[in-house]
């Protein structure tokens, strides 16, 4: 008997130790992003503690400030370009990879997914002497190019993944009962793919609104919001308001996030393949 | 030209031929099997047969009309798969119907032809059920369905009970008989489990290594296997070397080593077999009787089968044992063969 309480003492305190380490750890990731938000509804200039009182005079600012609202429209134009683009690309090459036996289809896999690991510096650098040396104009079309490097590893993993995920018998029946490709994809594939392609284009927008590095080499005159927010940063009485617009980035990101692993999600608990 | 043609099919894949210049012709009606091991040929055979694969060389033809070049999609033949294939977005109603949109049918011809279906296949009411709520019989109903509903010219099934355990396949095996009897509809079905075959089929094709090796009704393949590897591969059998020593006319005679010099039918004997040859002779357990006098043994083991028993027998100048079912007498044994079912088969394939 009183071996076996010693051991569940020892179970207890092992669990109490485990939840104080996993508390330290969220503690770690979460606490400098909170921050951000904590001091957008501080009411003074200066970003320090103690805090001196509420107010929502920084988000107010935000809602004037049309250099802002131009900056949010051309990420938004280069985010969505680039989302729908790179999850178009994704979705034939995925298809191709799981679908068909391909001569250098490793090699091929491996080649687009090298951007992955090349620094964002280096690629926007080497892209900026590639507009350079051609003479193509800096502008926000260059910025949807650079992201798009950027972003097809990504739609391609996430899309690979769910063309894996379902029976590549249930094209066939669509074949044997009597549709043709284009009807197969439309009453098939697409449906199976819908969480793999919603998770794709929220990942490769969220990717690419994030973006600065490429951004900043490849956009020329016109900003996006990282862009415009790098330029606030020398203007120490904006710094508040940029806090603003940091902390609603932060919680539409989150919230983007989730809804993209939720989607992603949908459906996997159900069997996808026959018994 | 036969329902279904297949006239010298082959198909390799990576230069190791899968199907190996295959000709066979199945009748209208015919529930048909193509029976062997995993990885003979058979699926990719029947896959060709849809349209899935494309033979090298060699012509398919169904009701004389060519489908070398006719895409899956367009050919005269539905499939039920060994996964099933129910699409999981749609429900069994949805899953039915898939096929019939061409038919632009008004909605209640449509749900007419599809509660008719379902009828058909025992499912009334289930139209509603989420692909993820059926148990496995009602899968594989579903892919019956399905396929049936289109009414195709073959029915192409590949492995369609493997995926069920033993009792639910059975009580199948009986309802897709009765099925294809009711629908009139050609039957090709891929299975490697012979019981399934022999129990379903007007005829069956063994297949092995990409090759044909035999195609008969079920009881031809069981009475008289052309091959050591059909009577192998299809139930209990004995062997014998032998040797034929002459034939006349109507009657062999062979020298079986140890059970003697035996006058047999010489229809027993495959055809090309002559006087001098090397022959393996093949017998059933059932035809070896135990009797009061003949082949002196030993019993030394036995399996329990339900039914019957099969005896493992000892004789003397033989290393392997003599299968023979029957009640055997206490103490030694004597085995009596009944040599109107006594076959013999080249000793070489």
């Amino acid at each position: 008997m009183k071996n076996s309480r010693s051991s569940s003492e020892a179970v207890a305190h092992k669990k109490i130790a485990l939840s104080a380490y996993a508390f330290a750890y969220l503690a770690f990731l979460y606490v400098p992003v909170l921050v951000l938000p904590i001091f957008s509804f501080n009411n003074s200039e200066f970003i320090a503690f103690p805090l001196s009182g509420f107010t929502t005079r920084w988000y107010a600012g935000l809602a004037a400030d049309t250099a802002m609202h131009h900056a949010l429209g051309n990420s938004l134009k280069v985010g969505l370009a680039t989302a729908l683009l790179s999850t178009l690309l994704g979705l034939t090459a995925a298809k191709a990879v799981t679908r068909y036996r391909l001569l250098g289809a490793g090699p091929a896999l491996a080649f687009i997914s090298l951007p992955l690991f090349i620094p964002d510096i280096v690629l926007g650098i080497s892209l900026l002497l590639l507009l350079g040396a051609t003479e193509l104009p800096l502008s926000l079309a260059a910025v949807v190019m650079g992201h798009l490097l950027v972003c097809v590893p990504f739609a391609l993993t996430v899309l690979i993944a769910r063309f894996e995920g379902f029976d590549k018998n249930l094209e066939e029946a669509s074949a044997d009962l009597g549709e043709n490709g284009w009807m197969t994809f439309w009453r098939v594939t697409f449906p199976l793919m819908m969480p793999g392609i919603t998770a794709s284009l929220l990942l490769t927008f969220i990717t690419s609104f994030d973006e600065f590095l490429v951004a900043y080499f490849l956009s020329g005159t016109e900003a996006t919001l990282p862009i415009y927010i790098w330029g606030q940063l020398r203007f120490p009485e904006r710094l508040p308001m940029v806090l603003a617009l940091g902390a609603i980035i932060l919680t539409a990101s989150v919230a983007l996030v989730v809804l993209a692993e939720y989607v992603r999600n949908l459906g996997v608990k159900k069997p996808m393949v026959g018994a | 030209m036969s329902f279904l043609a297949i006239s010298g099919v082959t198909k390799s894949f990576g230069g190791l031929p899968a199907v190996d210049n295959v000709s066979l012709e199945v009748p209208r009606g015919e529930f048909f099997a193509l029976l062997g091991p995993s990885g003979c040929g058979k699926t990719t055979l029947l896959r060709m047969i849809a349209g899935f694969e494309t033979p090298d060389s060699g012509t398919i033809a169904i009701d004389g009309e060519m489908m070398n070049t006719v895409p899956p999609h367009l050919r005269p033949t539905n499939m039920v798969f060994q996964s099933y294939a129910i699409f999981p977005h749609l429900n069994v109603f949805d899953n039915i119907a898939y096929g019939l949109r061409k038919l632009k049918l008004p909605k209640d011809a449509l749900r007419a032809k599809v509660d008719a279906m379902l009828a058909t296949v025992r499912l009334e009411g289930l139209g509603g059920r989420a692909a993820d709520q059926l148990s496995g019989g009602q899968r594989q109903r579903v892919a019956l369905a399905r396929a049936l509903v289109r009414e195709p010219k073959i029915l192409l099934l590949d492995e369609p009970l493997g995926a069920l355990d033993k009792r639910l396949r059975e009580a199948m095996q009986l309802e897709l008989r009765a099925l294809q009897r009711k629908v009139g509809i050609t039957f090709v079905l891929v299975t490697h489990d012979q019981e399934e075959a022999l129990s379903l089929s007007d005829r069956v094709a063994v297949m092995e290594g990409g090759r044909i090796l035999q195609i008969a009704t079920p009881g031809g393949l069981y009475e008289r296997p052309n091959s050591r590897a059909v009577a192998d591969f299809i139930g209990e059998i004995n062997f014998f070397h032998a040797t034929v020593r002459d034939m006349t006319g109507e009657t062999a005679y062979v020298n079986a080593g140890v059970l003697g010099i035996l006058a047999l039918p010489a229809a027993n004997l495959a055809s090309g077999i002559k006087a001098g040859d090397h022959i393996l002779l093949a017998i059933r357990p059932e035809h070896i009787v135990f009797a009061p006098s003949g082949v002196a043994g030993e019993i030394v083991a036995s399996t329990f089968l339900g039914e019957r028993s099969h005896f493992h027998i000892r004789i003397p100048g033989r290393s392997e044992t003599v299968v023979v079912s029957g009640t055997p007498p206490t103490g030694a044994v004597h085995l009596a063969f009944n040599l109107e079912k006594l076959i013999g088969l080249p000793a070489d394939r």
